[in-house]
């Protein structure tokens, strides 16, 4: 890759007002994101959309050359499975915070699961929330004090790879923001795997989170080794359990279930989107006939 | 006793929720229609699955009969307590066929068949609502051997068994009801018309799901709610045969962003719910407004507030979709009034949102989704629906700011470009953006639409002479009630103003509210809603309304006595 400009890589990206904190864990996730989409063959900035929330990690179709649709907070994956449902040529990703995709989007993240497009939803997990200044997020840990949570977090935290699990999920994974290498690694797994794909990415908030730091998500983890079989779902459930150290890596993969999008009776007969399609208006006074 | 009904018959059945109601209604719109008869029917009903008291009235006229009304010619109750429910419906000249052994009722106008003894015979309670089929259908004189092959017809899905036991039930009903007709004991003496059999027979639901398809939908995301999910299931009933996208979702919010998902990527998308669901809705329409995306949403009103009365009538919810989502950004309402212009208003919903960029809303009601009656068929034009999309170039910008009120919509993959959309204030390119300046000038596009959108609104319709005094205004599904009640009043100086545009308000309404002396606005709701949009939009008060809500539609006696006291 030395030399050759991405082409996810926006043309005026020096000028580029980003918005995040200096140090902050988005720079190296859109890095690792143009990458994982650069090196995968066949895509490009025309046929692939990125589809996010509200947040800072939201903010990232802005600094990516790509269709992108930033929508409301908490909403991106139903952008993202109509887009993907009418036009299933396209390569969609859904990307957000946690308190966007767990929180405020938590509804629809199960039943996203349950539908099972095929697209690739990346979560960006702080532990806190950055963009509000500081308050406990879906994933803060138990104990944590902040502006609001005056005397310490008391929710237990959302467990997404174990949600993910129960509700059929079949590619399951969690990365780092500080190995690029292998999250690029992840992400083009989930992108390729057919069906809904979730890739939870540890980030430090160098503003907010003193506790969860660069170094305590070093600390905190583990790459799951060259052994592990991600399609053992009970050893899945063990590890997506087990809140010690978390696993990172694809923690479950399978190829039981078949795309929403490939089930869909539009796409029976013809696999052409639906912005090419005509409705058959003979066909249509046939059946206003029928009334009679 | 002796009575002959002339013209105009209003007959209701009543019963509980699962004794068939429905079935009666439907089989004898049908076969009423075929007849050549002008028909009309709407129900009442309580939100639940099982029991309880609901009714159907069925208006079979010599004119074109297409508005509900309090009287009740023929009572056929299926249950004592639905004749409590219709108490203040009934008078002396409603005659009440009932079954005395299952329903202790007396009174003047009872008439006794065994209904349900004869359907026990047959083999099940469940035949007494084909019976009473054959009893309207006897009342009506038709030919006998015209049961069989109707019954034959209305359950051809079923079994040899099924179909004959029906059969033998609608005969057995015919029997009694064609004896009353012979002996001109009860009659019922209404004139065919010939061009009725050539007509369509559909409800309101079905004519919006219709146009719906005329207008080029190609996808529907919604969650069920009742009475707007009545477009859902005809949409859902086509989806096969026209390739349409049918996603229940998971709750309102997604469905409206899927929505608007959907036309982002170049599908012709809509929403169908009610009050409640679209309060839910309210952020993605703000969503569309900003990011300049076509959306059109059914919204069945129903009386609220909150879960307020699921299954009734009303016209509460104007302001609601008039003022839905944050900030400011432009939209058009479409309220029809018949059948007809359900069916067109739903086709110029998509080329409205997609022409303009906007959120479109097709505001209908309870009464309207569910009632039905016989309507010239449709006359469709074959051109095929012009898209708005542009194929785009390397440079384009979604945007981009030049002379004109829109800014052509491209769709990802199509064309060299990308396509990028922000619910931030955004650039040219559609970037997040803080310039101010550049806000200024998106959100005067945003609006500056309005110009456009009120040259093109859709005029209001004026119903009676001219030379008018007293103009009463009638919007979205009261135009049939108010055209019946002004035309039976004696006097030659009212006349009707019928909306189907609710916003923007042409400028030229505004002539014809001027010319009269005496404005009545009649509205199924409490505040008088589109009498206040009147005012803010042609800066002409109205002092008079009539208003309802009750949860039931106006009926034309009642109209019609209301409109004379204030006249």
């Amino acid at each position: 890759m030395t030399g050759k400009i991405n082409i996810f890589q926006c043309e005026n990206e020096k000028e580029l007002d980003i918005a995040w904190c200096p140090g902050c864990g988005n720079f190296p996730i859109q890095n690792i994101i143009k990458k994982a989409l650069s090196e995968i063959e066949g895509l490009n900035p025309q046929n692939c959309v990125l589809v996010s929330g509200i947040g800072q990690a939201a903010k990232m179709p802005h600094y990516i050359k790509i269709n992108a649709f930033n929508g409301l907070h908490g909403r991106s994956l139903p952008v993202a499975t109509a887009i993907k449902s009418v036009n299933p040529h396209l390569t969609v990703i859904s990307e957000s915070g946690e308190g966007d995709m767990y929180g405020e989007g938590g509804n629809h993240f199960i039943h996203t699961i349950r539908r099972n497009p095929d697209i690739t939803n990346i979560v960006h997990d702080n532990m806190i929330y950055g963009l509000t200044k500081g308050q406990a997020s879906p994933t803060t840990q138990i104990g944590m004090k902040t502006p609001v949570q005056v005397n310490g977090v008391i929710l237990k935290p959302f467990n997404p790879i174990a949600v993910a699990l129960s509700m059929g999920a079949t590619f399951i994974a969690r990365g780092f923001s500080g190995d690029i290498e292998f999250t690029v690694e992840l992400i083009k797994q989930a992108i390729k795997h057919k069906g809904y794909a979730l890739v939870d990415i540890f980030q430090p908030c160098v503003t907010f989170n003193k506790i969860n730091t660069f170094k305590w998500f070093k600390e905190n983890s583990y790459k799951l080794d060259e052994n592990y079989d991600p399609s053992n779902k009970m050893k899945a459930y063990e590890i997506a359990h087990d809140e010690s150290k978390y696993a990172l890596g694809i923690i479950y993969q399978s190829n039981e279930r078949t795309s929403f999008e490939s089930q869909l009776n539009i796409f029976k007969k013809e696999k052409t989107p639906l912005y090419e399609r005509y409705h058959d208006l003979d066909k249509l006074e046939k059946f206003i006939n029928a009334k009679k | 006793m002796g009575k002959i009904i002339k013209d105009d018959v209003s007959i209701v059945i009543s019963g509980e929720a699962g004794q068939g109601i429905q079935t009666i209604e439907k089989f004898l719109t049908r076969i009423l229609k075929e007849e050549g008869f002008n028909v009309f029917a709407t129900k009442e009903y309580m939100s639940r699955i099982r029991g309880g008291d609901n009714s159907t009235e069925l208006r079979i006229s010599s004119k074109k009969v297409r508005s509900y009304v309090d009287k009740i010619d023929i009572l056929i109750p299926l249950t004592l307590s639905s004749i409590k429910h219709l108490k203040n419906r009934i008078d002396n000249k409603t005659i009440i066929l009932i079954d005395k052994d299952s329903i202790n009722y007396e009174g003047d106008n009872v008439v006794h068949i065994p209904i349900e003894s004869d359907a026990k015979e047959i083999g099940n309670k469940i035949f007494s609502n084909t019976i009473a089929v054959g009893i309207i259908l006897g009342l009506f004189g038709l030919q006998k051997n015209s049961i069989k092959e109707y019954m034959e017809k209305l359950f051809s899905k079923k079994s040899e068994e099924i179909i004959n036991k029906n059969i033998n039930a609608a005969e057995k009903g015919y029997e009694y009801g064609k004896n009353f007709y012979d002996e001109n004991k009860i009659k019922i003496d209404i004139k065919k018309d010939e061009k009725v059999k050539n007509h369509i027979l559909i409800n309101g639901a079905e004519a919006v799901a219709l146009g719906c398809i005329y207008g080029g939908c190609d996808s529907i995301f919604s969650y069920p709610m009742t009475p707007g999910t009545g477009v859902l299931l005809s949409l859902a009933e086509y989806s096969n045969d026209f390739d349409i996208l049918v996603e229940q979702a998971e709750d309102e919010i997604a469905a409206i962003n899927m929505a608007i998902g959907g036309w982002y990527a170049g599908a012709r998308s809509m929403i169908t719910t009610s009050g409640g669901g679209f309060a839910l809705m309210t952020e993605g329409i703000s969503l569309a407004g900003m990011i300049d995306s076509p959306v059109v949403a059914h919204i069945a009103q129903r009386p609220g507030p909150a879960t307020g009365l699921p299954t009734r009538t009303a016209q509460e919810d104007l302001n609601l979709v008039l003022y839905a989502g944050h900030g400011e950004f432009e939209r058009v309402i479409y309220a029809p009034g018949s059948l007809e212009e359900a069916f067109y208003l739903a086709k110029k919903s998509f080329e409205t949102a997609d022409k303009y960029q906007i959120p479109v809303f097709i505001l209908t009601d309870q009464y309207f989704v569910d009632s039905y009656y016989n309507t010239e068929e449709f006359i469709l034009e074959k051109d095929k629906i012009t898209k708005n999309i542009v194929k785009t170039d390397i440079d384009y910008k979604r945007y981009k700011i030049n002379d004109k009120p829109i800014s052509p919509r491209g769709v990802p993959s199509f064309g060299e470009g990308i396509v990028v959309v922000d619910s931030d204030e955004h650039d040219e390119a559609g970037h997040i953006t803080e310039n101010l300046d550049l806000r200024v000038k998106l959100n005067e596009r945003r609006l500056n639409k309005i110009k456009e959108l009120r040259k093109n609104a859709l005029l209001p319709e004026l119903i009676g002479v001219n030379s008018y005094e007293t103009l009463v205004i009638s919007w979205g599904s009261n135009k049939n009630v108010v055209k019946e009640a002004v035309e039976n009043i004696e006097h030659h100086k009212i006349s009707q103003l019928h909306f189907n545009q609710l916003y923007p308000l042409p400028e030229k309404a505004k002539d014809y509210l001027k010319k009269a002396h005496k404005i009545i606005c009649v509205e199924n709701n409490a505040t008088g809603q589109f009498a206040e949009l009147i005012k803010k939009e042609l800066d002409i008060k109205i002092e008079n309304k009539i208003l309802k809500y009750d949860g039931v539609v106006f009926s034309s006696e009642g109209l019609i006595e209301k409109i004379k006291e204030l006249i």
